[in-house]
C-alpha cells in the first residue's frame, strides 16, 4: 500500500520547487565539494601524467651517472673529472646496457650571420638520439665518423632554430658560431616540448663529444660532465646499476673505504618516487575536497530540520489522510538525497568545466576520470542519505493530532 | 489492507442493518501528563453513532470535544476504555494500520481546510488515493468524480490561493470523501467561514449524508450548525451532559 515511488519523487520535487532559492543555496555546499572533487582529480591525474611523460621522455630504463662524490645529505663535493669517455666505452660493454651517451655541456653566445642566442651546446654522442628519443625532421645527427674525427658539425634544436633564423631560413648546411668557434649546421631535430618543470628541452644543440671536450673547453683527458645509461630491461636495473659502481670503482682505483667519486641515480626509482607522489597529492587534494561535501551535507540536514518544523502541519495533515510514518521518512529522505544528487549533477558540470578551463590556460590535459565522477556522485548520496535521515525521522515521528495542532 | 477489508466486509454485512455501531465508544478516559499535572480531557465518554447518522458533537473550548475526535479519527489513543470502529478494537492496531485505516475509512476536514498550498485542487484531492498507492488516470478520475459532488468540476487546475474559503473548504470535502471512507469526520468545517458559505458547507454534508449515505460526525461549537444534523451530543469537562435528536434538521 505504498506510495507509488513516481508520486513520492513528485511530492520532493513540489517540496523543493517551493523554496527554489533555498533549494539552491543548501545544494551549493555539495556543488562546491562535487565540484572541487571533480576539479582537483582532472588536475591532479593531469599533472601525474604529464609528470610520467616527462619521466618516460627521459627514460625510464635509464641511469644517469655524474662525476663528484656523494657528500653527506647528498650534496655533491668537488668538482672532480674523474669520469672520461673510456668509462664510458667501458660501461657501454657491459652486460644489459643498450647504449651510452656521454655528455660533456658549455653553454655561450651562438651566433648566426647578425642573429644571436644563447645556449648550452651538448657533447655527446649518436647513441643520444635513441636515449633521448630524438627525432631528426631535417638533415641527419652527427655519427661516430664525426665523433672520431672531432667534426664541427651541430645539430640544432626547434627553439634555437626559430631564434637563429627567424626567416626560417633553412638551416642546413650553414654556418653558425658557438662560443666564436665556427660550426655546420647537418640536422635540425623535431620539437619536444616543455619538460619538467617547463624548462624547454627544445632550446639545444647537439655536437660531437669530441669537438666539445678539445675545441669548446679545452679538456685533454677525456673527462665528461655525465652519461646516461640505457639499460635493455627495467628488471636489469638493478644489476647493471651495481655492475657499474663496481667497474666504476675498479677502474678509478678506489680503496675499499674510499667513497664513491660518480654517483648513479636510477631513473626508475625517480619514476616510482614520482608517482607515489604526485598520488598521494592527488589523494590529499580530493580529501581536502570531500571535506566540503560533508559541510555540504550539514547544510542539507540543517535546512531539512528547519523544512520539517516548517512543514509540521503539513505533515499533520498527510498522516491525517492516510500517510504512514514510513511514507513521511520516505518522502524527507527523498528530498534530501535529491538535494545532494542535484547538487552533485551541478557539481560534475562546473567541476569538468573548470578543469576544461584549467586545461586551457595551463596548456596540459585535465582528463575526467569516469571514476571521480561515480565516487562523487556515490558519496553524495550517502552524504544525503546519513544527513536526511534525522530530519526525516524527526518528521515521522510527529504526533498526527498534535502535528495538526501546530501552529 | 487486511484491516481495511475487516472494517469494510463489517460495513458491508451492516448496510441493511443500521442499527449496527459504526462508532462505539465505553468508558473513553483520556490524560495528557501536562507539566507535571495530570489534565483529564476525557472522563468516560460513552458514544455510539450508527451507520448514516449524521452527528454534530458540540462544546465549548477546553471540553474534551477534539480530544474525542482524535481518538475517533485513529490519530491519538484513549488511556483507557474502549473504541471500536466498525466492530474492530482500534486500540490493537500498529502505526501502520492506524495509517492505513484513516486512508480507507476515515475522511477529515479541517477548520482550516489543510490544503497543500503548491498543488492544484486536483492534486489536493489526489493525496489520499496516492497513499493507498493509487497513481495516474485511475486516481485523476476518482478525484475528479469528487470534486463533481461538491461541485467544483471546473476548479480543479485552480491553486488554494485562487479559492475562496468555502470553495477550499469544498476542496477539503472532496478529498475526504475520494476514498468513500465509513465516516467523515469534520473538525470545526465552519470555524474559518462566515454565515453563508457555512451554510454553503453544512449542505454538501447534508447531501453527502442523504445522497450517498455517509456517516457525518461534525465537531462545532456554533449551534446554528450543529441544526444541520439529525443528532447533537454536548460535551462539557470531558463527559456528554446531553445527547439529542435535533427535530427537523433537514430544513434548515
Amino acid at each position: 500500500m505504498a506510495v507509488k515511488f513516481s508520486i513520492l519523487s513528485d511530492f520532493a520535487v513540489r517540496a523543493l520547487k517551493a523554496n527554489k532559492m533555498r533549494s539552491f543555496l543548501t545544494m551549493l555546499g555539495i556543488i562546491i565539494g562535487v565540484g572541487a572533487v571533480v576539479l582537483m582529480m582532472s588536475i591532479g591525474q593531469g599533472t601525474q601524467a604529464q609528470v610520467m611523460a616527462n619521466i618516460n621522455r627521459l627514460g625510464t630504463n635509464m641511469l644517469m651517472i655524474s662525476p663528484g662524490a656523494s657528500g653527506q645529505f647528498g650534496v655533491r663535493s668537488g668538482t672532480t673529472n674523474t669520469m672520461t669517455l673510456k668509462d664510458a666505452t667501458a660501461i657501454a660493454k657491459l652486460d644489459g646496457v643498450a647504449g651510452v651517451a656521454p655528455t660533456v655541456r658549455t653553454s655561450g653566445l651562438v651566433t648566426y650571420g647578425n642573429q644571436t642566442w644563447t645556449t648550452s651546446a651538448t657533447g655527446t654522442t649518436p647513441a643520444v638520439v635513441d636515449i633521448s628519443s630524438l627525432t631528426v625532421a631535417q638533415g641527419r645527427f652527427f655519427d661516430d665518423t664525426d665523433v672520431q674525427s672531432i667534426s664541427a658539425v651541430a645539430v640544432l634544436g626547434q627553439t634555437v632554430y626559430t631564434n637563429l633564423y627567424p626567416n626560417g631560413a633553412n638551416p642546413i648546411g650553414t654556418e653558425i658560431r658557438i662560443k666564436n668557434v665556427s660550426f655546420r649546421v647537418i640536422g635540425l631535430l623535431q620539437s619536444i616540448g616543455a619538460g619538467m618543470g617547463g624548462n624547454d628541452q627544445d632550446d639545444v644543440i647537439y655536437i660531437p663529444v669530441t669537438t666539445a671536450q678539445i675545441r669548446m673547453s679545452g679538456i685533454t683527458n677525456q673527462a665528461i660532465n655525465m652519461m646516461q645509461v640505457q639499460v635493455a630491461s627495467k628488471e636489469q636495473m638493478d644489476s647493471v646499476q651495481n655492475a657499474i659502481e663496481t667497474l666504476l670503482r675498479t677502474r678509478h682505483r678506489l680503496a675499499a673505504t674510499a667513497a664513491d667519486d660518480f654517483r648513479i641515480t636510477n631513473m626508475a626509482q625517480i619514476q616510482e618516487t614520482a608517482a607515489s607522489v604526485t598520488g598521494s597529492m592527488i589523494l590529499f587534494l580530493a580529501s581536502v575536497a570531500a571535506i566540503s561535501l560533508i559541510v555540504g551535507g550539514i547544510g542539507i540536514m540543517n535546512i531539512m530540520l528547519v523544512s520539517v518544523t516548517e512543514r509540521t502541519r503539513e505533515i499533520g495533515v498527510r498522516m491525517a489522510i492516510g500517510a504512514s510514518r514510513q511514507d513521511i521518512l520516505s518522502q524527507f529522505l527523498l528530498e534530501a538525497v535529491m538535494l545532494s544528487l542535484l547538487g552533485a549533477l551541478l557539481g560534475i558540470i562546473f567541476g569538468i568545466g573548470g578543469a576544461k578551463i584549467f586545461a586551457f590556460f595551463a596548456k596540459m590535459a585535465a582528463p575526467i576520470s569516469i571514476s571521480s565522477i561515480l565516487i562523487s556522485v556515490g558519496f553524495s548520496i550517502v552524504v544525503g542519505v546519513f544527513f536526511g535521515y534525522y530530519p526525516a525521522t524527526r518528521a515521522a515521528r510527529l504526533n498526527p493530532s498534535e502535528a495538526l495542532g501546530y501552529e | 489492507m487486511a484491516i481495511r477489508e475487516a472494517i469494510r466486509d463489517g460495513a458491508d454485512k451492516t448496510a441493511q442493518a443500521s442499527s449496527f455501531p459504526l462508532i462505539h465508544c465505553r468508558g473513553l478516559v483520556k490524560v495528557y501528563p501536562l507539566s507535571g499535572v495530570e489534565v483529564h480531557a476525557l472522563r468516560g465518554v460513552d458514544l455510539e453513532i450508527k451507520q448514516r447518522e449524521m452527528v454534530a458533537i458540540m462544546g465549548p473550548s477546553g471540553s474534551g470535544k477534539s480530544t474525542l475526535m482524535n481518538i475517533i479519527g485513529c490519530m491519538d489513543k484513549q488511556t483507557s476504555g474502549d473504541y471500536y470502529l466498525n466492530g474492530v478494537d482500534v486500540s490493537k492496531l500498529d502505526e501502520n494500520g492506524l495509517a492505513a485505516t484513516r486512508n480507507a475509512n476515515l475522511g477529515f476536514v479541517f477548520q482550516r481546510y489543510n490544503l497543500l498550498a503548491r498543488a492544484t485542487a486536483l492534486y489536493n484531492v489526489e493525496l489520499p488515493l496516492f497513499y493507498a498507492g493509487m497513481a495516474g488516470a485511475e486516481a485523476e478520475a476518482k478525484a475528479m468524480a469528487a470534486l463533481d459532488q461538491v461541485g467544483l468540476h471546473d476548479f480543479s487546475q485552480h491553486w488554494p490561493n485562487q479559492m475562496s474559503g468555502g470553495q477550499q473548504q469544498r476542496v477539503a470535502i472532496a478529498r475526504a470523501i475520494v476514498k468513500r471512507p465509513l465516516v467523515i469526520l469534520a473538525d470545526e468545517p465552519t470555524g474559518a467561514l462566515d454565515t453563508v458559505s457555512s451554510k454553503d458547507i453544512m449542505e454538501i454534508f447534508q447531501k453527502m449524508h442523504r445522497e450517498h449515505g455517509a456517516t457525518v460526525v461534525v465537531i462545532t461549537h456554533e449551534p446554528f450548525v450543529a441544526d444541520f444534523c439529525q443528532r447533537k451530543v454536548v460535551i462539557r469537562d470531558g463527559q456528554i451532559i446531553s445527547d439529542d435528536q435535533v427535530p427537523n434538521w433537514h430544513d434548515v
